[in-house]
């Protein structure tokens, strides 16, 4: 409550600093020859920025880490021996102390006698300590805000380039944000490969790459014998880009037609309609067409093959019915085939914009040729649009190895080599997740193989999209 | 920038311009147009009297609005006939006509008769498609297909299905890019990008590619206007050659464009028909006050 006023106030103080900077700024070209350097606004912003901007960082780092500081500081004073509280729990206990401090929670843990007495009395010292510390914090905010002022006003004058320091602070700000979302990036990176380094020191990376057995629970058990060779990854691999293959042939020919026609036969009213319908497709949750997967399309598909298996069984095709009539809910053809609809829209919009980007002189120049409109598309704007498409393409097919919903809830968890799109499969992403939820602990091969995958999984995706990327860059140089 | 260095230098292209002929081309424009028309004055007439295309009260409207107004306009075979007349009056708008081109813009309405050979191109009868095998179409500005300089040319017979085999092909592509006088500086390259050719080349391939069909008329629209003036002179060198075979009707913006090239002249101004006859009439003589204010540079 206290930060959010000091807060206010600092954005009063700014507004004032303003309004101050400028009039300044004004009398002092009034009476003086010749142009001013920067208009007074700049000089107001300047002004402005002096005042309010290093009291709202210190404001904010206070946020930020100002819990840590009182957690040390509360920390520093252990409670007396007789509360009974081991080393162990020391973490806990003050983690308690600090959320009944902040109002947070009462104690999860009931302390009891000699332990509550202390609990009590180190929350009062933690309540004294954050009122002291943000008292301290808007002191210091507002300290600094009439510092900076001081500093920015007496600087105001008719040749001072306002305008260039006020720009320089927008640029930096606008590279502060650009470096935060490269850093995270490079984090996310950093932390897949420092796992995945801990992982492939207890997994070899020949074996995790090209190990055809998949089985993480064994090496659970460290105690048994086999603790390596479970962390074969190319069943999930198979898995993977078996139901990638799937969902393309779904998505790849349905998308492309429709952004042809969309493109080039849908009059005005048509796509106006079905532009947006297609975008709505695109908004929906994956873990909607998940359980549509799940629950609609796989009993549905199996339904159909049970009862195409029964008609065959007796027949020429006995055993080919026999395997029909035993097939289960999730089968990677179900997957794949509600991976390939979610695909749509996006192969289909990426399409269209490729296919608009044809110049209309290329179009023209073909129907004055006397080819019809189906030649004209075959013969000119799909050649042309062709790297676009690919990319499109490309680009969908990344998006598909990486997806997870829709196969966590409807391709299955047996890790099978197989190309059968009829039998269920795992995928990578569906293993990271099974690997990683539910209680874990990074010390084991087992949920260290996450980031196995992931790592791979990700230079998988990012190779194909600097190839997409590629491609979509040497296309734009044609007609640019 | 590369064509301007590259043309000049061309050793088997079609013998290059007089001196003369360029003087003209944007300073003093009247003397030059006497010079020329003095020396076509035996073509002028002759070709009206075999008329290729009749236009007869044609009106166009792009949505609510009307873009030409009435406008009857006769073509004779085997010239060149020019429209002139300042920036949106309808002159490329009449010319899409002729090849029904104004069908593939969305909102676009023609009524009234555009007569090839005495047929109505807007009849029910007839296909676009066919017709604009017919009537070939170039550009202002050179709109090669993303494919290798062959195949530009190859396009249209073979949608056409014009070529018995790949020989006949190979003859057509030939014969097209030398009559487009192309030919000598494309032959070694013929499987490279029509669109890594020099502007002025990209046109002439352009043009190679409307004639491949071996059209009637070959419709240009401003084909010059995106060229510097040594293309533009060697693409109005050729269509002077063109014209031995074909009805050609070119749009131009420069005055002396038209009267260099063409033997009759239409002069459009605001949707209307002003004036048409021959080029050296229309530009000595002109009936109209508002054609002699356009030609004489008083407005436009």
């Amino acid at each position: 409550m206290l930060i959010l006023m000091v807060l206010l106030a600092l954005a009063a103080l700014s507004a004032g600093a303003y309004a101050m900077g400028r009039r300044k700024a004004r009398q002092a070209t009034a009476g003086a020859a010749g142009r001013p350097h920067s208009l007074p606004g700049y000089h107001g912003a300047y002004v402005a920025l002096w005042t309010g901007l290093p009291a709202a960082i210190l404001l904010f780092a206070f946020v930020a880490f100002g819990g840590r500081i009182e957690y040390a500081l509360i920390s520093a004073d252990p409670p007396p021996a007789s509360a009974g509280i081991t080393a162990e729990r020391m973490a806990t206990y003050y983690g308690d102390v600090q959320s009944v401090a902040n109002g947070q929670s009462t104690s999860a843990v009931v302390y009891e006698g000699a332990a509550k007495t202390a609990f009590d009395a180190a929350v009062a010292h933690a309540r004294s300590t954050d009122t002291l510390a943000r008292l301290l914090a808007a002191a210091a905010a507002l300290v600094l805000a009439i510092g900076g002022f001081l500093l920015a006003f007496p600087k105001l004058s008719k040749d001072f380039r306002a305008r260039n320091r006020v720009e320089g602070l927008t640029s930096a700000v606008l590279i502060v944000c650009s470096v935060v979302a490269v850093m995270t990036t490079l984090g996310i990176v950093m932390s897949l490969l420092y796992e995945s380094l801990r992982f492939f020191q207890a997994v070899s990376p020949l074996s995790f790459l090209f190990g055809t057995d998949w089985d993480p629970q064994i090496a659970m058990r460290t105690d048994q014998v086999m603790t390596h060779g479970a962390f074969g990854a190319i069943p999930l691999f198979a898995g993977t880009f078996l139901i990638m293959i799937i969902a393309m042939a779904v998505a790849a020919p349905v998308g492309l037609y429709s952004a042809i026609y969309l493109a080039e036969y849908a009059g005005r009213t048509t796509r106006a309609v079905v532009k947006p319908a297609l975008e709505i497709l695109a908004g929906v949750p994956t873990v909607v067409y998940g359980f549509f997967a799940a629950l609609t399309v796989g009993p549905l598909f199996r339904s159909g093959f049970n009862a195409l298996g029964a008609q065959l069984v007796g027949g020429p095709l006995n055993d080919l019915g026999l395997y029909l009539g035993q097939v289960q809910n999730q089968m990677a053809l179900v997957a794949g085939a509600v991976m390939g609809i979610m695909l749509i829209p996006f192969v289909s919009s990426l399409s269209d914009d490729i296919i608009n980007a044809v110049p209309q002189a290329l179009r023209d120049g073909s129907y004055a040729m006397g080819a019809t409109k189906s030649e004209t598309i075959k013969r000119v704007i799909l050649p042309a649009a062709l790297p676009g498409v690919v990319a499109a393409l490309l680009l969908a097919m990344s998006r598909a190895i990486g997806e997870t919903m829709i196969v966590t809830l409807a391709a299955g968890l047996q890790a099978k080599l197989t190309a059968n799109p009829l039998d269920t499969v795992t995928t990578v992403t569906v293993q990271i997740v099974t690997l990683l939820t539910g209680d874990t602990e990074f010390d084991n091969p087992k949920t260290l193989a996450a980031f196995g995958l992931g790592l791979t999984l990700f230079a998988i995706t990012l190779v194909l999209n600097i190839i997409a990327l590629r491609i979509v860059q040497k296309y734009r140089e044609q007609y640019d | 920038m590369s064509y301007i260095s590259k043309d000049p230098s061309n050793p088997s292209g079609s013998p290059m311009t007089t001196p003369e002929r360029h003087q003209g081309d944007h300073a003093d424009g009247v003397p030059e147009i006497r010079l020329r028309t003095a020396a076509i004055g035996a073509h002028a007439d002759a070709p009206t009297g075999t008329l290729k295309v009749q236009a007869k009260k044609i009106n166009v409207f792009y949505g609510a609005k009307q873009a030409l107004f009435d406008v009857d306009v006769d073509i004779p075979g085997k010239a060149v006939t020019a429209f002139i007349g300042p920036s949106g009056c309808g002159k490329s708008t009449f010319l899409r006509c002729i090849n029904r081109m104004n069908d593939t813009i969305p909102g676009a309405k023609v009524t009234g008769e555009v007569l090839l050979d005495g047929e109505d191109v807007n009849d029910r009868q007839i296909d676009p498609v066919t017709l604009r095998a017919r009537v070939g179409m170039v550009f202002q500005k050179p709109n090669p297909f993303p494919k290798s300089i062959f195949e530009n040319v190859a396009y249209g017979p073979r949608i056409h299905g014009l070529a018995a085999g790949k020989a006949d092909l190979e003859e057509i592509v030939e014969a097209s890019l030398k009559r487009a006088s192309l030919w000598e500086e494309v032959k070694d390259r013929l499987n490279q990008p029509g669109t890594g050719l020099s502007g002025g080349q990209q046109q002439r391939l352009v043009i190679a590619r409307a004639i491949a069909v071996a059209p009637e008329v070959i419709l240009m629209d401003e084909p010059c206007s995106a060229l510097d003036p040594i293309a533009t002179a060697r693409i109005e060198e050729l269509i002077d050659e063109l014209r031995q075979q074909f009805c050609i009707v070119i749009v131009t913006h420069s005055m002396a464009q038209a009267a260099r090239v063409s033997q009759r002249t239409s002069f459009f101004h605001l949707g209307k028909l002003v004036e048409s006859g021959s080029t050296e009439e229309m530009f000595t003589n002109p009936k109209d006050s508002r054609t002699q204010d356009y030609i004489t540079g008083r407005f436009g």
